[in-house]
């Protein structure tokens, strides 16, 4: 419940009392019910917790893609729970990219395109190619999401996310729907993004074996973080098992 | 290309089916748009232009005889551009193979080729040779009736002697674009002749050396036309005019200026009604199709696209749709408008018609269906932009059940489920069903209009053949003639009953306002041809006084009992002052009844009849007809079934040829709103169905859940769509209806049942297209993704 130390003398995210409540009166429900966080500059932050716990929840006010219904959040300093729409969207635009579990790729975009579809509006993107060849999808590059599997779909996916060279990267569940290789595959992918850009990489997962790749491990119950685990040592995606 | 362009281009291919569903709807509404304006705009400038071109006069001024030495008074009259003479008669030209004379209107052509006043269109061969007075031009439309061609010989009755004259040229004038035999609505070419020649021969012919009959006006722009015949009458007064009168009351442009007001009603009624169902569709549709994209503009709106950026992008694809379809719209109404203009140059003798696209038209069409796109885009946009991408990545929240309808009934548990479903799909989400009842409910009210727009036609020609006129034929007498003919009509062997009428020309006059018309005086209580009121009772003749049309009493302002003058326009043209005795609502335009004796008491004519409407015994047709050709006063037959015949034709062909391509487009409209309802509802269902299917229900019951939903969407929108269809009817009939002609909404079972199989079949033909993309449908990622 505590977050008692900070392992970088940068942060990333400070997090106070953030509440998040869906609809009202008898039918509400409390998805985050007073979390308290800090995430430091260029960590690896793994959420691990039951379905409905809250993980998503954070993740999305954290991604500036919901709102929170009280609390703040500080990115570097800004706070993102008092920015208005534009602000959001510019927030997003310049310091974020996201990894879903269903890849959410454009079906009707090329791989490429995908990734072009974010390096065209972000102020220094790496190239697409650049991209691509970091997740080793270079051959497949003018494929469309129908003719690649599931783990090439979300390597694309990762290739969209990092293209835009974000400080942030939020990724949630990304080797829920992939087999055990091609997971480690993709867990190589965010560490290998982690160490040579330097980006704080954000973690949902189910699978208890990911905490041992992350600096901070995050766990959550019922709407509210009941601990975190801060590790000395970083496992290398190789050496995760599931 | 940029990636938001790649992915509207594809999105664009993946849904081209319904996208051609919509512009199909959109652009029928701009071609009927298009169409209906662009042939008011063709007929009004090529009218102009040909008048234009060939100087044809403003003002008429005929005269039983006048001194050439007139005309230079007359050129001294303010306003005159331009004077000339001429000499006009009346001949008859005698074909061999013809039962009857027919009778042909004589003019002279000027001395010299100077530009002239009612110039001719040379066709075929040459001009006259005025100095060879056996040199004769003929009107084109006639020749090629009869096969005369240039070097034939005809042989003329001109007053009173037989003469051989050579045709030398045949020729087409704006004085005679359109012209009906006295008492016809329908041009005959082969019994309408215009012979041209040389004025000096005629002139002789005629005992008119040195002298006219007839003046013709040109005016000065800006001229005070009425100032101008008043000086006219004036001047010509001594020398016997029954007065002079402007190009408007001249029949040829009257009933081309007619028919031009009539399209132009047409064209301002019908198509807003196709355009507005249009609309509807595409609103519908569109916002929709923005609502369907929900998961996308999260996920777009995730990567830091603003809702400008994103709002453009859906705006783009709405719109390219918008505006392909009113771009097919606009070929389509051209091309349809360009295949009309055969129809009309049949009756309406004009050198070129050109079909115009009117701008205008096409401009509005254009912005109607990009404005109503870009609404329907733009607030199912705003809904989307009011959640925030974390949202509206999510599938929608289930809506909430719990407070709806309850299928706990004892009647309820003993449907199946899939029965159940369709019912829970329909109570629970009313809104969503509304759009679509309105929807198909619109689309068939326009095929169900188009319907009884069908009927209507038929019944205003059973109306006219039928009850106005019961009579197996109208004889026309050669000039008024006396009451005897009637007596001699009765004893022809067959002839079962006569009942004379006289049509006598005349100026209403109540005060400063009048109204140039014609009195049609009828015997009493007549049986064959009546005067009906609106409700087709036949209205009574008082033995005085007038009864006018409601109308008519209104341009004059005139109510019962008030007094009005008439002006008559024949023999010795008395003005004389008669009592409004009734005011009923005609039928047909703005007619005025008196009773036959009191009329002619009145104008001191009396006797003197127009004309006679007759009944034959049957099987004695051939007899009566044959005995009535050799009658030296009549003019012409006009029999019953011939002239149906010719009425049915011009509804056919003339403007009434338009209900056809309208029909055939409200039938395109409904069956693109059914497809688009039953697509839409594919779409919103893919999930649950394919949910279905992996329950381990079969293709038949997923299908029969969401075509369930779209049977019951029809069933109700069946009787909401008779009821909007019989009041689009009535729009639809008013802009159809002409002075000529009324178009009366009739109750057509017929045209009620046919409607409704043309939805049934639109929904059926829509449920298996839709069924079969269903069947095609990968049930396991309809589970995971959208598509």
């Amino acid at each position: 419940m505590a977050n008692d130390a900070a392992i970088s003398p940068k942060l990333a995210f400070e997090v106070e009392k953030l509440t998040k409540t869906y609809g009202e009166g008898r039918s509400a429900v409390h998805a985050l019910r007073g979390a308290d966080l800090e995430v430091g500059d260029g960590e690896i932050v793994v959420l691990l917790g039951p379905s409905g716990s809250g993980k998503s929840t954070l993740l999305n006010i954290l991604g500036g893609l919901d709102r929170a219904t009280s609390g703040s959040v500080l990115f570097k300093s800004q706070n993102l729970t008092e920015m208005n729409d534009r602000e959001l969207t510019l927030y997003r635009r310049r310091h974020v990219g996201f990894v879903f579990q269903f890849y959410n790729l454009m079906p009707s975009l090329t791989a490429r395109e995908n990734v072009e579809l974010v390096t065209e509006i972000a102020e220094n993107p790496i190239t697409a190619e650049e991209a691509l060849s970091l997740v080793g999808l270079t051959k497949r590059i003018d494929h469309f999401p129908a003719q690649l599997s599931g783990g090439e779909q979300q390597r694309v996916a990762i290739a969209r996310a990092i293209a835009k060279q974000p400080d942030v990267l939020f990724c949630d569940e990304p080797t829920g729907a992939l087999d055990s290789t091609t997971g480690r595959a993709v867990l190589r992918v965010l560490q290998d993004v982690n160490e040579a850009l330097g980006t704080t990489v954000l973690i949902i997962t189910h699978a208890a074996a990911t905490a041992a790749m992350a600096d901070r491990v995050i766990h959550f119950a019922d709407g509210q973080i009941n601990k975190v685990e801060l590790n000395e040592v970083r496992a290398s995606a190789e050496e995760i098992h599931w | 290309m940029k990636p938001l362009h790649a992915k509207l281009m594809r999105d664009l291919w993946r849904i081209k089916a319904q996208a051609m569903a919509i512009m199909v709807v959109i652009g029928i509404g701009v071609a009927l748009q298009i169409m209906m304006s662009g042939f008011v705009a063709s007929l009004t400038q090529t009218r102009d232009a040909y008048y234009e071109r060939h100087q044809l006069a403003d003002i008429f001024a005929p005269v039983v005889r006048a001194p050439n030495y007139v005309l230079g008074r007359l050129t001294e009259i303010s306003g005159i551009r331009t004077v000339e003479t001429r000499i006009s008669s009346i001949a008859s030209i005698n074909l061999a193979g013809q039962d009857s004379p027919i009778s042909a209107r004589l003019l002279s052509l000027p001395l010299n080729g100077r530009r002239h006043l009612n110039e001719v269109r040379l066709s075929d061969g040459r001009f006259p040779n005025v100095q060879r007075p056996e040199e004769v031009m003929l009107l084109e439309s006639f020749a090629s009736a009869h096969q005369i061609v240039p070097g034939d010989r005809i042989e003329v009755t001109l007053n009173g002697s037989r003469r051989q004259f050579d045709v030398v040229g045949t020729a087409q004038s704006p004085e005679f674009i359109y012209f009906a035999a006295p008492g016809e609505l329908i041009p005959d070419d082969a019994r309408f002749a215009v012979i041209w020649m040389g004025r000096p021969a005629l002139a002789a012919a005629m005992n008119l050396e040195g002298a006219f009959n007839e003046v013709l006006v040109s005016l000065l722009r800006g001229a005070n036309k009425n100032a101008v015949l008043d000086r006219l009458d004036q001047e010509l007064e001594s020398f016997g005019t029954p007065g002079a009168f402007g190009l408007e009351d001249f029949s040829s442009d009257r009933f081309l200026s007619e028919e031009i007001s009539g399209l132009a009603v047409t064209a301002s009624t019908v198509p807003p009604v196709f355009m507005a169902v249009a609309a509807f569709l595409l609103y519908i549709v569109t916002s929709r199709m923005v609502r369907s994209e929900r998961e996308e503009i999260g996920l777009i709106k995730a990567f830091g696209y603003s809702d400008t950026e994103v709002a453009s992008h859906y705006l783009q694809l709405v719109l390219i749709i918008a505006v392909m379809g009113a771009a097919l719209g606009c070929l389509l109404g051209v091309s349809l408008g360009r295949a009309m203009v055969p129809i009309y140059t049949t009756y309406y003798k004009l050198p070129f018609l050109i079909f115009r696209l009117e701008v205008a038209s096409f401009v509005s069409g254009m912005l109607i269906s990009i404005s109503v796109a870009s609404l329907g885009g733009f607030l199912a946009l705003k809904g989307i932009f009011r959640l925030t991408p974390a949202e509206a990545m999510r599938p929608p929240t289930p809506p909430d059940f719990s407070k709806s309808i309850s299928f706990q009934g004892a009647l309820i548990r003993r449907l199946d489920q899939p029965t159940r479903m369709v019912l829970r799909r329909i109570l629970r989400q009313p809104w969503r069903m509304l759009g679509a009842i309105i929807g198909i409910s619109a689309g068939m009210a326009l095929s169900l209009a188009m319907l009884i727009i069908y009927d209507g036609f038929d019944e205003a020609i059973d109306q006219t053949f039928n009850v106005i006129d019961r009579s197996d034929a109208t004889v026309s007498f050669v000039s008024n003639a006396p009451q005897k003919v009637l007596y001699e009509l009765g004893r022809l062997s067959g002839v079962e009953h006569v009942e004379p009428v006289r049509f006598v020309p005349v100026v209403f006059r109540n005060g400063v306002r009048s109204y140039k018309g014609t009195i049609t005086g009828l015997g009493p209580e007549p049986v064959l041809n009546r005067a009906l009121d609106s409700d087709l009772k036949p209205i009574s003749l008082p033995k005085e006084g007038i009864v006018l049309s409601t109308p008519l009493a209104d341009i004059l302002s005139v109510s019962i009992g008030d007094d009005l003058t008439l002006e008559i326009r024949e023999g010795q043209q008395p003005h004389v002052v008669t009592r409004v005795a009734g005011i009923a609502d005609s039928l047909l335009g703005s007619p005025a009844f008196m009773d036959l004796t009191s009329l002619s008491r009145q104008i001191r004519t009396p006797g003197h009849l127009s004309g006679a409407f007759i009944s034959v015994e049957d099987g004695w047709q051939s007899s009566v007809y044959a005995a009535l050709k050799d009658m030296p006063a009549v003019a012409g037959i006009s029999q019953r079934t011939e002239a149906e015949r010719a009425f049915q034709k011009v509804m056919d062909q003339g403007a009434g040829s338009a209900r056809f391509i309208m029909g055939f487009m409200a039938f395109a409209i409904t069956f693109g709103i059914v497809y688009n309802v039953a697509r839409v509802a594919q779409d919103e269902s893919a999930r649950d169905l394919a949910s279905l299917r992996v329950m381990g229900f079969s293709h038949a019951e997923a299908v029969f859940v969401l075509l369930g939903e779209l049977a019951v969407v029809t069933l109700i929108a069946i009787p909401i769509g008779l009821s909007l269809g019989t009041s689009f009817s009535h729009i639809i009939a008013a802009g159809f209806s002409t002075d000529l002609y009324q178009i009366p909404v009739v109750f057509a079972p017929k045209a009620y049942g046919s409607s409704i199989a043309v939805v049934v079949f639109a929904t059926a033909f829509s449920g298996w297209l839709v069924q079969r993309g269903i069947r095609r449908t990968d049930i396991t990622l309809a589970l995971k993704s959208r598509e």
